[in-house]
């Protein structure tokens, strides 16, 4: 099953940054790598549910801005202490500049 | 058979146990914890904990299961109270004994006390006690513009408390907030009603009130001490450790016997990279920094500690963060990042970032302190006037 929704204009995400989006009750965090690829995460840190969006990305992880937890928001893979539990991760998809998140 | 022994009940106690199996030991691990709990969060106890609808769970940061696959053997309710150092054993006061290979003394450190009638904030049952009295209209007198004390005057204000904050210091956060930042913090707290008393000494502390030098007297239904903690060193002491501000630890997190180490608020240690002095630090991460630190070396390394300090303080909707040692950077570089934040850069004198301290809603300038800790941990000398616009990004300048 797919529900493709719009997250997001390509542009509104720097490189290797990070910007929060929230829909029908969810909160989702939409990541720009350094290679100008868009992937999509839960919005909220697995450890104590702080929005990832103040957190900082460099490569393809982004550090929780309140406890330094890690994450691979490629995978989703949580990579350092606190955190031991994984974010979800949603596909992506650009078309016509918009960034789109299937959140099925 | 002897082991690795971990005294303690709090972070660095937990990451040694975590990161000891992380690192393949497979030799057992004995906790001792004073407290009947296993070690839990404690930076919620002043916040969330006090402002949850409900009774509160401590948030653990070793859950029982996770103890059983660690293979922890753990002791709670239970204090050491000998370091026999000849026989490589510790005592505790059920009279049975632990043998060690290595020995971590994670104590933590433990409110400085105003007398009978002044709560302190330690452990969990500290803020149960405290939210049953934080109700709407009670008198709450908090004794000390520190950290504990004005997120108490947070917590209490919020629940709708009348709160008064009286400091001895001309401001509140003397010891490591410059002083722009707390400012900002003080008119938080007094647009929030709390009564601000700075510069203000106290001549007695009664069961119902507190008096003043200057002869006013301020009525309390709860009297909170919030003037700083002392590292819990007596073990070490009677042991024959170095104490020197802590447990004397060297960059290795080893204390003056080689088979015992120290980590948190217990000990002091050698910073090689911030100007090679002795510091110790009361902050969360640091805790946890330290503990990986002597478990690596516990187990047969010579890892030197160089982690960055770092630590945060929530207040209201304003979240402060700092990195770094701001008192040696004696240049400061100020960065208006919005209308409500702003970041302060400690600058040495020749030209080496060597903190930063920030304040802003929420978490909004947590990106730039970690990008400022990057800069700090690679000595880095970045030009002040980039430093100070807004609209340099801090991750350019890091990447240079």
């Amino acid at each position: 099953m797919t529900q493709w929704i719009e997250a997001c204009g390509a542009d509104d995400v720097n490189n290797e940054d990070v910007i929060r989006f929230d829909h029908a009750g969810r909160t989702f965090a939409i990541f720009r790598s350094p290679e100008d690829k868009y992937y999509a995460t839960e919005g909220q840190c697995t450890h104590e549910k702080i929005h990832l969006c103040d957190g900082l990305v460099m490569d393809n992880i982004i550090e929780c801005p309140k406890h330094n937890g890690r994450f691979d928001y490629k995978t989703g893979q949580a990579k350092g202490a606190p955190c031991i539990i994984n974010l979800k991760t949603y596909p992506t998809k650009v078309e016509g500049g918009k960034v789109f998140i299937n959140i099925a | 058979m002897s082991g690795m022994v971990i005294i303690g009940g709090g972070m660095a106690a937990a990451r040694a146990c975590i990161n000891l199996r992380a690192s393949d030991y497979q030799g057992p691990i004995t906790l001792i914890s004073e407290e009947a709990l296993l070690p839990y969060d404690r930076p919620p106890l002043s916040k969330a904990s006090i402002m949850e609808e409900g009774e509160p769970q401590p948030i653990w940061l070793l859950e029982p299961d996770i103890v059983a696959s660690l293979k922890v053997d753990s002791k709670l309710g239970v204090a050491v109270s000998k370091i026999d150092r000849a026989a490589k054993r510790v005592v505790l006061t059920d009279g049975s004994d632990v043998a060690y290979d290595k020995l971590l003394i994670a104590t933590g450190a433990k409110p400085r006390s105003l007398g009978p009638h002044a709560l302190t904030l330690r452990d969990h049952k500290d803020t149960l006690e405290l939210r049953k009295r934080f109700v709407p209209d009670k008198n709450v007198v908090i004794v000390g513009g520190g950290f504990i004390g004005l997120e108490l005057a947070s917590s209490a204000a919020k629940r709708g408390c009348k709160v008064t904050v009286i400091e001895a210091q001309p401001r509140i956060l003397m010891r490591g907030v410059p002083e722009a930042i707390a400012k900002i913090i003080h008119e938080r707290h007094v647009a929030a009603g709390v009564e601000m008393l700075t510069g203000t000494a106290i001549e007695t502390i009664n069961a119902h009130s507190v008096k003043l030098k200057d002869g006013r007297e301020i009525p309390a239904d709860t009297i909170i001490a919030g003037i700083g903690a002392s590292p819990e060193v007596w073990l070490a002491q009677e042991a024959g450790l170095t104490i020197e501000n802590g447990i004397a630890c060297n960059a290795q997190m080893q204390t003056s016997d080689p088979d015992i180490y120290a980590a948190g608020d217990c000990c002091s240690f050698v910073h090689e990279q911030m100007g090679g002095r002795r510091i110790r630090l009361e902050a969360w991460r640091s805790a946890q920094e330290q503990a990986a630190t002597a478990v690596a070396n516990m187990l047969g390394g010579s890892k030197a500690h160089v982690s960055v300090p770092w630590f945060w303080s929530d207040q209201y909707d304003l979240g402060l963060q700092i990195t770094g040692m701001a008192d040696m950077g004696p240049r400061t570089v100020t960065r208006i990042v919005s209308n409500d934040a702003l970041i302060l850069f400690h600058v040495a004198e020749n030209g080496t970032l060597m903190g930063a301290s920030g304040i802003g809603p929420g978490n909004s300038i947590a990106r730039d302190i970690k990008l400022a800790e990057m800069m700090i941990a690679k000595q880095m000398k970045p030009a002040p006037d980039a430093l100070a616009d807004p609209n340099v990004q801090l991750k350019a300048l890091l990447k240079g």
